[in-house]
């Protein structure tokens, strides 16, 4: 039935693509209204704040309006937009690489074993017992301790969903690259949030 | 199977792509291995959270700067389709 539904999906996304590629721009806008909830969350949890957020949503629908014409359908409009978003918001961290926030050397992560260091189990439903914006910068600040690449590698899989080989794809990774990436930023993401959710922690 | 591996394994068990043989090993693994089972647990959970909808949602400024811009870019496109 899923897979009914998506093939549907899929079916009916590249109908809109063709109309807004002979110049329907309501089939354009409908693809907008369809990702631009995504695409924002993207901006988010790559760059780490609102304003960089904006201007990723801003420049990635913005070029994909641009470039639609050259867009050939070998892969699906979201993981077009998604490529074209992620380019966005690691650009957007390059230019920031000076400054404090962000180490750029992702093979210096990639080798590095991951040490655990919390084991306790957490109080239970941390979800519950913050407000959303509190829990929004808790989950922020662990993913500031990634590098960029490793944080979109997560992203992309665990919150977007999409599977090692597309991820692949969009990073210009290999499949077991995106795996280590993955399993090393899970960890790195687990174990910064311990530090606030363990239990027997005041917060 | 000792600590490390299992915690090796666990990020492809979530994701449900160990061998089956591998899998038995590590869920026996994880009934008596107290630590394990809470980094299981715990990483689990912190997938979960990253995946709660309702965060980071798209403010409704946002929203209407971006289709702003769309329409603005739309308009320089067509006037520069009639000069030619």
């Amino acid at each position: 039935m899923a897979e009914l539904h998506q093939a549907t999906l899929a079916r009916d996304e590249s109908l809109l693509v063709n109309d807004a590629k002979a110049g329907n721009y309501a089939a354009f806008e409908e693809l907008v209204n369809r990702y631009e909830k995504k695409i924002y969350r993207l901006g988010m949890n790559i760059t780490g704040n609102r304003e960089d957020a904006e201007d990723v949503l801003q420049e990635a629908f913005l070029k994909a309006f641009e470039h639609l014409p050259d867009f050939r359908e070998d892969s699906r409009f979201y993981t077009w937009i998604v490529r074209i978003a992620v380019n966005e918001a690691l650009m957007k961290l390059r230019k920031r690489r000076t400054s404090r926030e962000v180490s750029m050397d992702d093979t210096d992560d990639e080798n590095r074993e991951v040490v655990v260091r919390e084991f306790a189990d957490w109080k239970p439903n941390p979800e519950q017992q913050y407000a959303r914006g509190e829990l929004e910068t808790i989950l922020q600040n662990a993913v500031n301790s990634l590098s960029p690449g490793f944080r979109t590698v997560f992203y992309l899989r665990d919150v977007e969903g999409l599977s090692t080989e597309e991820t692949a794809e969009v990073m210009d990774l290999s499949v077991g690259a995106v795996k280590a990436r993955l399993f090393r930023a899970r960890l790195k993401l687990r174990e910064e949030l311990s530090k606030v959710f363990k239990r027997g922690s005041n917060s | 199977m000792n600590c490390n591996k299992a915690m090796k394994e666990i990020s492809e068990y979530l994701d449900g792509e160990l061998d089956k043989a591998l899998q038995l090993t590590l869920e026996t693994h994880l009934t008596y291995c107290n630590h394990c089972h809470a980094v299981y647990n715990t990483t689990k959970k912190t997938i979960e959270l990253y995946c709660d909808g309702k965060l980071f949602a798209l403010p409704d400024d946002v929203r209407s700067r971006l289709h702003e811009a769309l329409r603005r870019k739309l308009q320089s496109c067509c006037s520069e389709e009639t000069k030619k």
